[in-house]
């Protein structure tokens, strides 16, 4: 059940620093959307802000039918309780760059906690489900594993799986491979490429030129805060118009 | 010409080549020396205890188990528990006021903190004592309900109430601080990855963060719970019969102070002993998953004298 993702018109600012400048994006329903950029640009800010990890000053966020941290009444936005916004979360994975697994907890701890807490899902039910993306994830064998005993590359795989387990509409990825060893960078593309191929919703924020070549749907180039370029990858990519874009791209490519 | 050298060794080495190397650990004899010094003043220090007849040792055995004694074991060990009980679950609650977006909450957790910290244990303990002074009734009157329930402050205030209250009051604003500070210590990564998962602000504390928080939480509120069995002997100044009170009582009337301040001494060792074992089995449990595991004194000793022993499994 993947969901499409709407952004009009958000605009955020840290103190008088504007990191999002009327910020318009549309994702559609299983497709993969990779935001490019130097760092500073708000293209973590974005992706941060479409599960209210950050509130917005202006503008609307969708998924699906939701509008995310917000009830609206005629003309006015009121932000969501604290609850409400939670219960929204569940249906947007997250992946972090430094993995941000629960040290304290196993590997299986670490997939089936949020489902049996947040969504009460009775536990053989998770249990299966778990087994199942660790599996697909090429980690079966360390469910009781600790976290601190993985590589890297697996560590991400697992913090994918964490997200799979609560079953989402849509998934975001921060950077997931930019804390890894090049070797490592590989297995967590991988993974990534075989979710984009089953119909999951992807906004990722990456450097990996490459993957956003083979994978992506849509290409968005930020840079100040505002979306400078955005297209299929052969247009972004191959034969890019604006000059920041091109500077950026002979620096990274 | 040391790079001759080194390129060269290959082949100076050829005439060993058949035989493997081994290698001989570099032998410690001063630590040898050092360790055969300090067991040597070790016992001599004990014989100097043991066989010095000013301690009367007969007698320390005779008062050890009294009933009278026994009653102020009983009475440490409730004034020890009570206050950390409640004193680490009052600090708990000012920790979070403290690290809330509430800036009440905030104020009034830090002024708390400053002002029982700034106020002598033994000063509270009198000030406890002698509420009734500025206090004589204790009432709770409602709006409009009227008076609910009153009683006089002297019925209220005895020896123990007061020590626990004054113990529980200056033990929350220590344990505050340390809670604050294992909290402050859980990276905001774990924060997000909770917030994400969709966990509400109390399972990701209760099952998130405090988790984590505990392994730094624990060495310095093992601190407090030790410090914490000692300090209630302050009790004594106003009667209450904990340990050294009970002590007190019976060497006024005997003159045997040597042996009977020996009693109260072997207790507090007995008691703070059982309490240090305690520390060590909870910081292993809340240790999983981190690769740095305590080590006790023992398997110290055992790697010095060179025993093999079967580590313990994560």
């Amino acid at each position: 059940m993947s969901a499409d993702i709407n952004i009009q018109g958000v605009n955020k600012s840290f103190g008088f620093n504007k990191v999002l400048d009327s910020v318009d994006l549309s994702v559609p329903a299983g497709s993969v959307c990779v935001i490019l950029g130097p760092s500073g640009s708000g293209k973590s800010t974005l992706l941060r802000c479409i599960n209210h990890l950050e509130r917005i000053d202006a503008g609307t966020i969708r998924v699906g039918d939701e509008l995310i941290g917000y009830r609206q009444e005629g003309n006015r936005l009121f932000e969501l309780q604290e609850y409400k916004i939670a219960r929204q979360r569940t249906s947007i994975g997250m992946v972090f760059q430094h993995f941000n697994l629960f040290p304290h907890w196993t590997v299986l701890q670490n997939l089936i906690e949020a489902p049996i807490r947040v969504k009460r899902e009775s536990k053989a039910v998770v249990m299966e489900r778990a087994h199942r993306l660790l599996k697909r994830v090429g980690l079966a064998e360390r469910a009781n594993a600790w976290p601190r005993e993985l590589s890297g590359g697996q560590q991400q795989r697992v913090a994918i799986a964490r997200a799979l387990a609560m079953e989402p509409d849509v998934m975001l990825f921060d950077e997931p491979t930019s804390a890894l060893d090049p070797e490592l960078v590989g297995e967590v593309l991988e993974v990534m490429r075989s979710l984009a191929k089953s119909g999951m919703t992807m906004v990722v924020v990456t450097h990996e030129i490459g993957f956003a070549r083979e994978v992506a749907d849509q290409i968005i180039f930020m840079d100040g805060g505002v979306i400078v370029e955005a297209g299929s990858a052969e247009t972004v990519l191959d034969a890019p118009r604006h000059s920041r874009t091109k500077a950026f791209l002979s620096t990274v490519l | 010409m040391s790079n001759r050298a080194f390129t060269n060794a290959g082949s100076n080495a050829g005439m060993t080549t058949s035989e493997p190397l081994i290698v001989v650990p570099l032998k410690h004899y001063g630590r040898w020396c050092w360790a055969a010094l300090t067991l040597l003043l070790a016992v001599a220090a004990m014989n100097s205890i043991v066989n010095n007849a000013n301690f009367e040792w007969s007698l320390v055995a005779h008062y050890l188990t009294s009933a009278t004694v026994l009653a102020g074991v009983w009475m440490t060990i409730k004034l020890t528990v009570l206050s950390l009980l409640l004193g680490f679950a009052g600090g708990a609650v000012l920790a979070l006021m403290r690290l809330s977006s509430n800036p009440v909450l905030v104020a009034v957790s830090w002024t708390y903190t400053w002002l029982f910290r700034a106020v002598p244990l033994l000063v509270q303990l009198f000030l406890w004592y002698n509420v009734a002074a500025l206090y004589p009734h204790l009432a709770i009157n409602l709006p409009w309900v009227g008076l609910v329930w009153s009683a006089p402050m002297n019925s209220i205030i005895s020896p123990f109430s007061a020590a626990v209250l004054a113990l529980v009051l200056h033990q929350a604003a220590y344990a505050a601080e340390i809670i604050r500070a294992g909290i402050l210590g859980i990276g905001s990564g774990q924060n997000e990855a909770a917030k994400a998962l969709g966990f509400d602000r109390w399972q990701t504390m209760s099952r998130i963060v405090l988790p984590q928080a505990m392994r730094t939480i624990l060495p310095p509120a093992g601190n407090e719970v030790i410090g914490q069995l000692k300090t209630t002997a302050v009790v004594s100044v106003i009667a209450l019969q904990d340990l050294l009170y009970s002590v007190q009582i019976i060497y006024q009337r005997t003159y045997e102070v040597i042996p009977l301040l020996m009693v109260a001494t072997l207790w507090y060792i007995a008691m703070t002993s059982v309490l240090s074992i305690g520390q060590y089995i909870v910081e292993r449990h809340f240790g999983r998953g981190v690769a740095a595991q305590g080590r006790a004194p023992w398997e110290y000793v055992n790697d010095f004298l060179g025993f093999k022993q079967k580590r313990g499994k994560i």
